[in-house]
């Protein structure tokens, strides 16, 4: 078990990449010491653990840093390998299989997501939701092939790829409010929906899922100070 | 058991060229079937019909897209011979974020020095290059990046090796001055059945950079 002070996080609350870890140390009943960075202004700590790309979040055990949301889920995984339920599955090809779709999920579901908000015009938005409703039934028959019947993608418990795409159900949240939609359809992705809300009630998870209101006045916030969707 | 596994590819891939150095490391047969990307298979399109793309692995009929994950797929299932990624956790983080740099950094840019001119150009090899210095630093003064063992990380990178020499004469300059330590560490690992029978000839690379030039209309 981690003792006081040998775990610290580098993050922020509106980030779904920093709720990762932290669904994954909650996960593991392990404590940690969450070092809140201030929008606008990178700390020292942060620029000297990730000078690659100085971004949050940032794993400190025993003071030395790990960068990169999956790659920190994983490494929770492994240096903690007793405590808590295994994160990744336990077999090589579903574990192959989590790792497919928590990549789909960064590199085009996510993105997707804030094409959205970008999207100037009628029809360029229209196209732009498209394309996430498009994801989100590739996902939902993900979630039907891996899930064979459990609560979550991990099985009985949340795992890697709960983990990767849940923390995005709170900007999924703003998307639908702002944008006056209904994203996580009960008719169109049933077994999606009812995930969400399995997910987001979980224990892990819902000290960590930031409150739809205070997200949505975040975005506010940042579209009027950049003009643009937050920064993934 | 009689293990099927086969490897959709096309031989200029970077990413094709992990997966099948990562199998040779392992000693693995494997069937290799070249795809015409202008006219995918429908087996390829059957196997990955999220991305359509290649390398994709088919281990007894089930598919592993995305090379990376395939190159660690590999390392897990035939865990007992030449282990690629390190087995201290802490190691094994270093090494997956070294992986993934190499993915959100070298083939853009890369792709961005042949494909462009001017001022575009110029900052794309200027990025480049730091880029390259960063993970030379990154290597130090072991011999590959996990340490004394060849691993992960050079398998993730090593493959662009091959495309350096069409880099290099579409931009015009030489990576070999600019980063010295990182050619001396490709060539070393070009010293390994694995790697030099997955890496094509860098004349037969910089033809088709050539040929995609021509083709995107890029001068």
């Amino acid at each position: 078990m981690a003792k006081g002070g040998e775990v610290k996080l580098i993050g922020g609350w509106p980030s779904p990449f920093v709720m990762r870890p932290r669904i994954a140390l909650n996960l593991k009943g392990l404590e940690y010491e969450f070092l809140e960075e201030k929008f606008g202004a990178k700390s020292e700590l942060l620029l000297r653990s990730n000078p690659v790309h100085k971004k949050i979040p940032v794993l400190l055990h025993a003071d030395r840093p790990v960068c990169e949301s999956l790659v920190i889920v994983q490494y929770i995984d492994e240096a903690w390998p007793s405590s808590g339920p295994s994160i990744l599955p336990s077999d090589p090809y579903d574990r192959a299989t989590a790792r497919f779709w928590a990549a789909y999920i960064d590199e085009k579901w996510f993105p997707s997501m804030s094409g959205i908000a970008r999207a100037q015009g009628e029809e360029a938005k229209k196209a732009a939701i498209d394309l996430v409703v498009e994801g989100l039934s590739l996902l939902e028959d993900a979630f039907g092939k891996i899930s064979k019947g459990k609560p979550f993608f991990g099985g009985d418990t949340i795992g890697f790829l709960d983990i990767a795409l849940g923390c995005f159900l709170g900007w999924v949240r703003v998307t639908e409010r702002t944008q006056g939609l209904k994203l996580l359809d009960q008719a169109k992705v049933p077994g999606l929906a009812k995930w969400a809300e399995r997910f987001c009630a979980d224990s892990a998870v819902k000290g960590v899922m930031p409150e739809t209101e205070k997200l949505a006045e975040f975005a506010k916030l940042i579209m009027a100070k950049f003009g643009a969707p937050p920064p993934q | 058991m009689a293990e099927e596994v086969i490897l959709l590819d096309f031989w200029p891939s970077p990413f094709g060229m992990r997966v099948r150095i990562a199998l040779a490391e392992k000693g693995i047969a494997y069937d290799y079937k070249e795809e015409d990307l202008k006219n995918k298979s429908p087996l390829l399109l059957a196997m990955n019909p999220v991305h359509k793309k290649i390398p994709v692995l088919i281990h007894n009929g089930k598919p592993v897209c995305e090379s990376l994950i395939a190159v660690q797929y590999i390392d897990e299932v035939w865990h007992d011979k030449s282990p690629l990624l390190p087995s201290n956790p802490y190691e094994r983080a270093q090494a997956r974020f070294w992986a993934d740099y190499v993915d959100k950094k070298i083939y853009d840019l890369g792709r961005k020095i042949w494909s462009t001119k001017g001022e575009e150009q110029e900052a794309a090899k200027k990025e480049f290059v730091e880029s390259l210095k960063l993970l030379e630093g990154e290597l130090g003064d072991k011999p590959f990046f996990g340490g004394q063992a060849f691993g992960f990380v050079d398998v993730a990178l090593v493959p662009f090796y091959s495309w350096f020499y069409a880099y290099e004469t579409c931009g015009g300059f030489s990576i070999e001055a600019e980063c010295p330590k990182l050619v001396a560490w490709a060539k070393r690992c070009l010293l390994r059945e694995s790697v030099s029978k997955a890496l094509p000839d860098p004349e037969k690379v910089h033809g088709f950079v050539l040929e995609l030039k021509k083709k995107f209309g890029v001068e």
